[in-house]
């Protein structure tokens, strides 16, 4: 009895040990990525007047980038408290698009390990976490690790940003690329199979046509609304099976 | 600059408006069996995203605002797509990613 309980604990700590070192190697290069980030909002805040307490408390209570980016630039600017916070809203309304598609993979998970989890939902992270969620050995536990991981990452460097930034020099190892290279590579990952090609390219030509015309980022949520919408229509029609034409 | 209150405050309304958005799908939509269509649906949105985040940031230019095909951010996204594709690495690719702009822009 003693033995099988302690057996029990080893088991459990070991899982434990497991879920962190595998939540932490998939989270590393989303931290990568938004070290250069943090550091450059962080140079930013300060500049608009932010305290590193007030830039913690934004990173920490908020945690979304390009929303981040605007409120300070809208801060800086003194526009009102209920235009930047329309504006967070709209940008981060494709968060919708993601927490939807997460649940899926979340079937039946307890509801304060989904609270917890969800508060961390990024771009980046979704792409990780629904990738990594295709193989049996993914867990939630796993996808708190990374989520939580770039968490740490954003705050800290967006801090360090207010104290430290103005020492680093813009573009130094081409850091403003850091970003860009890693929606590529998440990007790449999503290519599996014709339907995501054509889907990720009807996305694209959406999104660069309006987003000429729509203010703030309404063009992401309708071009991937859109482009998802007519992925799905091409692959139901192009996998009808033979013989059972005339069907509308 | 506004005070201490009033930066609760703006914090406060921009976390619930982060919040919710990451949260309602998630805690109400995993308890139940969604139609097969909208699944089918929700698995091409990852690829939607991306790709509508990721193109217009390539080719798009602000002040003035306008489509630039030729940009050193698109020239350089040609061989960070081809280091991506083949070491399906990220780490790799924000490496290789950076070091090729930083190339790019400093010649």
């Amino acid at each position: 009895m003693e033995l099988s309980s302690k057996q029990n604990q080893v088991m459990t700590f070991d899982t434990l040990k497991d879920d962190l070192l595998s939540g932490f190697w998939a989270a590393w290069p989303i931290c990568l990525g938004y070290v250069p980030l943090g550091l450059t909002l962080g140079v930013l805040g300060q500049k608009a007047g932010l305290s590193p307490v007030e830039m913690a408390v934004m990173s920490l209570f908020v945690f979304a980038g390009s929303s981040q980016f605007i409120a300070v630039a809208m801060i800086m600017g003194n526009a009102s408290h209920m235009a930047i916070i329309m504006t967070t809203f709209v940008v981060n309304l494709r968060h919708l698009l993601m927490s939807s598609s997460l649940s899926l993979v979340l079937r039946g998970k307890n509801r304060v390990a989904l609270t917890i989890f969800s508060h961390t939902i990024t771009d980046e992270s979704f792409v990780i976490n629904s990738e990594k969620f295709k193989q049996r050995s993914w867990n939630l536990r796993r996808a708190v690790v990374v989520n939580y991981t770039a968490y740490a990452s954003w705050v800290i460097s967006t801090v360090t940003g207010t104290y430290s930034g103005r020492f680093i020099s813009e573009n130094a190892f081409g850091m403003d690329y850091a970003m860009t290279a890693m929606f590529i590579c998440l990007l790449v990952m999503q290519l599996n199979g014709r339907i995501h090609v054509v889907t990720g390219l009807i996305s694209g030509v959406i999104a660069v046509g309006t987003a000429l015309y729509l203010p703030g980022n309404w063009y992401i949520i309708i071009a991937s609304v859109l482009a998802a919408t007519l992925g799905s229509i091409i692959r139901t029609k192009s996998i009808k099976p033979e013989g059972h034409h005339h069907d509308e | 600059m506004m005070n201490e209150y009033d930066y609760m405050l703006l914090i406060l309304g921009m976390c619930m408006v982060t919040f919710l958005p990451r949260w309602l799908p998630v805690f109400f939509l995993s308890n139940r069996q969604l139609p097969t269509w909208f699944e089918k649906w929700l698995e091409l949105i990852p690829v939607a995203l991306l790709s509508a985040i990721l193109l217009p940031s390539l080719i798009i230019t602000k002040n003035p605002m306008g489509i630039n095909v030729f940009s050193k951010e698109l020239l350089v996204a040609v061989p960070t797509f081809i280091i991506a594709f083949y070491s399906r690495s990220l780490a790799g690719t924000i490496l290789g990613g950076m070091f090729l702009y930083w190339l790019t822009v400093s010649w």
